[in-house]
């Protein structure tokens, strides 16, 4: 695989995620990356075909079916100074690994007092929408953003998902970060060539507008800008903020965009009821409510227990752009 | 009907209060949460809401007494409460002598607050938040604004448009003037002779507000019975101002209180006091009480008086947490809000006098502790550093004012040297 060092190669989400690892692996010896069927398979989604052959069986390591043995197994190599990528097949499978992450990983600074830290990454593709049924569609985000000492970035461009990626690998405390496997090959875009970071808990304005906020994250992102651009021809300005990072999160560039639209609509994938857009809503509620001109509203997903197999079950799921067309000029003219 | 008011209790420890200012006389209307009385206790001044709308039939406390929590203040013919009908509903036309609009029609103009809140609109009743203040910061008068939103509403740019277009309509901020949060009072011209703390008139005698005969008291009550000792030393905060250089953006935009240099000498006498216990105590007959406590007090300088509110158990605090804790407590100062359980415990007093430009101070040792010490204004000097060489650094004078009783001279340097020590081996990269 060359590597350019300037310059744009256009390329999808899993090529961004493929190359990211790839040079990570090239330039870091402490860099690893293990999980499912990352070694001779080359992954599921062919992310790290042919890695096994160039880093070998040390460095692309083929797991068990043992999630928490992934995760414990790549903390205690973070803790002795390697840079673990773990991978979690399917976020769907990540429960298992739940104690690792959240009762070890999470607070192994804060139970060393910072003799110990754990630069772990943990990715795993999240998210429905392509007919994964009950467990090839979850997302899993809102299980984890309540735990601090936990980093969460859930990026949508291939661009941000090189640099947020860098920024994880790079970052000293453990970065669950989410790749929604829809946009794996349905989005392409401009990735810059050579190594660069994007910060974690940056939020990123994708789409300046004055009449309404909208924050999203993941595939929905791509939704509301197709949605935003729809309304844009009938005169209304929708600004829509692409999280990025969960957790931290960007309170700055949310509130600062409130504070100029006065609305917010917040849309995820994830569960309505204790959702990532609970959290942004309780945030501007405290913080800008007398700059709030309409009630905040959410799209989200149903209090269902799982993303049904049945294409009516799913649409039902999914929050279709037509629907947040539909919302935004509510909003708007409300 | 009828409602006695009664002398609130304004904080957990107060046990009574004092009549500082009528807002209202008998025959007066006053609305549901309207301020009519001014109230003070200890150091606190706080007006009272009226629980409910109606005419003020009989005043029976007088100003500048002082009663019981408890105590029957007022009483209040409630109009506008017909059985059953809460009192907030809609006031009564009867509360006003304001002409009422027609039933259902929308007033253009109207001289009285209680005629258009009658008669607003539905719409009136569902503003937004931003709305509201808009509404407010503009002074435009809602029922005049033609709202462009779903079904009628006002937006906020309906407001803003509506300011646009001039203020002329707009010259009374109508309901949305809620008068929770009392409004600026009006300055009425003061009798010719008279004379205020904020305006003083030579020639003439200043009346003494309750909160300027209790800071008397107490100084005088200090000076006569503690020792008073002074002692300075300088502490080079170059490093410590750059380290707060370095985080102050950030942490106002993350935690919205301003890092000043306050919290880090906040934290730093707080370690001292820790290493030197007999700072943190106070003379009795029985003998040198040493506090377990760490309550500091930190001197506020309002318009008319010093407020000194207290940061409790501040030995809990990191120095981003003292600055959040200092924050909201000198915000409560300055705003008239703090209540009596905000100004009592302290058991060591910080003073900024710094902040007005000082350079040295011998500051009065405050209720009954056995030291103060003074924050004075930084400034950059030549010093001679390491090796004999000169170098421009920024120095702070630290002042403390002892009581003698307690502690002697010794111990009370060797605390300042300690502070010295500790404010010096901060800056940059340390933990807030």
């Amino acid at each position: 695989m060359a590597v350019a060092t300037s310059g744009t190669t256009t390329m999808n989400n899993v090529e961004a995620v493929r190359q990211t690892l790839y040079e990570a692996l090239k330039a870091d010896p402490r860099t690893l990356v293990m999980g499912e069927d990352v070694g001779a398979r080359g992954n599921v989604f062919l992310i790290t075909k042919g890695f096994i052959e160039e880093f070998g069986p040390e460095r692309v390591i083929d797991t068990p079916l043992a999630e928490a043995s992934i995760a414990g197994i790549a903390i205690g190599m973070a803790m002795e100074g390697l840079r673990p990528i773990a991978e979690i097949q399917f976020a769907d499978f990540i429960y298992p690994a739940f104690n690792q992450i959240v009762g070890e990983a999470a607070k192994t600074r804060y139970r060393s007092n910072g003799d110990y830290t754990c630069p772990l990454v943990i990715r795993t593709p999240y998210g429905g929408g392509v007919h994964g049924a009950l467990s090839h569609s979850v997302s899993i985000e809102a299980l984890f953003y309540h735990v601090p000492g936990l980093k969460i970035v859930a990026p949508a461009f291939p661009a941000d998902i090189k640099g947020l990626l860098n920024a994880s690998i790079d970052d000293p405390d453990p970065v669950l970060f989410l790749e929604h496997k829809k946009t794996y090959r349905l989005v392409k875009g401009e990735v810059p060539n050579g190594h660069y970071t994007i910060p974690i808990g940056k939020a990123d304005v994708k789409h300046p507008g004055d009449q309404l906020t909208v924050v999203s994250y993941g595939l929905y992102v791509h939704q509301a800008l197709e949605a935003a651009r729809q309304l844009e021809g009938d005169g209304l300005s929708v600004e829509v903020i692409d999280l990025r990072s969960i957790r931290p999160m960007d309170r700055t560039t949310i509130l600062e965009s409130v504070r100029k639209t006065r609305k917010l609509l917040i849309i995820h994938e994830d569960n309505k009821f204790g959702g990532i857009g609970a959290e942004i809503s309780a945030m501007v509620a405290e913080d800008a409510f007398f700059d709030l001109d309409a009630p905040i509203r959410r799209l989200c997903g149903p209090d269902v227990p799982a993303m049904g197999y049945a294409r009516t079950l799913e649409d039902e799921f999914m929050v279709p752009t037509s629907r947040m067309v539909d919302t935004m000029r509510e909003m708007v003219t409300f | 009907m009828a409602t006695t008011i009664t002398m609130p209790q304004l904080g957990e420890t107060v046990t009574e209060g004092t009549i500082a200012q009528w807002l209202k006389k008998v025959g007066d209307s006053v609305e549901k949460y309207e301020a009519f009385v001014e109230i003070s206790t200890d150091k606190v001044n706080a007006e009272v809401p009226s629980p409910v709308t109606g005419i003020i039939r009989e005043i029976i406390i007088k100003e500048g007494e002082t009663v019981p929590v408890g105590a029957a203040l007022a009483i209040i013919d409630e109009v506008g409460a017909a059985a059953g009908a809460p009192a907030t509903a809609a006031p009564a036309p009867t509360a006003t002598a304001g002409p009422a609009a027609p039933n259902g029609a929308t007033p253009t103009h109207s001289s009285s607050r209680n005629g258009e809140a009658l008669n607003a609109p539905d719409v009136l009743r569902r503003v937004s938040p931003a709305v509201r203040r808009l509404a407010r910061e503009h002074r435009v008068e809602l029922t005049s604004v033609r709202g462009t939103g779903t079904g009628g509403r006002i937006t906020a740019n309906d407001v803003l448009a509506a300011a646009r277009e001039g203020p002329a309509a707009n010259v009374a901020a109508t309901i949305m003037n809620t008068p929770l949060t009392s409004a600026a009072k009006p300055s009425t011209p003061l009798p010719a002779g008279t004379s205020t703390y904020g305006a003083p008139v030579p020639g003439t005698t200043i009346k003494l507000s309750q909160a300027r005969k209790i800071i008397a008291q107490r100084m005088l009550e200090s000076k006569h019975t503690a020792p008073h000792a002074w002692t300075m030393v300088e502490i080079d905060v170059s490093d410590v101002w750059k380290w707060r250089s370095v985080e102050k953006d950030r942490f106002q935009r993350e935690k919205g209180h301003p890092l000043t240099l306050l919290p880090f000498f906040v934290y730093a006498v707080v370690q001292s006091l820790k290493a030197f216990p007999l700072m943190n105590s106070r003379f009795t007959d029985e003998g040198i009480a040493v506090l377990k406590e760490l309550n500091i007090g930190l001197a506020v300088a309002l318009d008319s008086n010093l407020m000194v509110p207290v940061i409790r158990d501040a030995d809990n605090y990191s120095i981003g947490g003292l600055a959040v804790a200092a924050g909201k407590i000198i915000e409560r100062a300055r705003a008239g809000k703090l209540t009596a359980d905000d100004l009592g415990g302290g058991t060591f007093t910080v003073n900024n006098t710094g902040a007005n430009g000082s350079l040295l101070s011998a500051p009065i040792l405050n209720g009954g502790q056995a030291g103060i010490v003074t924050m004075e204004a930084v400034v950059k000097r030549p010093v001679v550093v390491d090796n004999d060489a000169i170098a421009i650094r920024s120095m702070m004078n630290v002042c403390l004012s002892l009581d003698h009783r307690v502690v002697d001279g010794a111990i009370a340097s060797a605390f300042l040297v300690d502070l010295k020590k500790r404010l010096q081996a901060m800056g940059p990269g340390g933990t807030l």
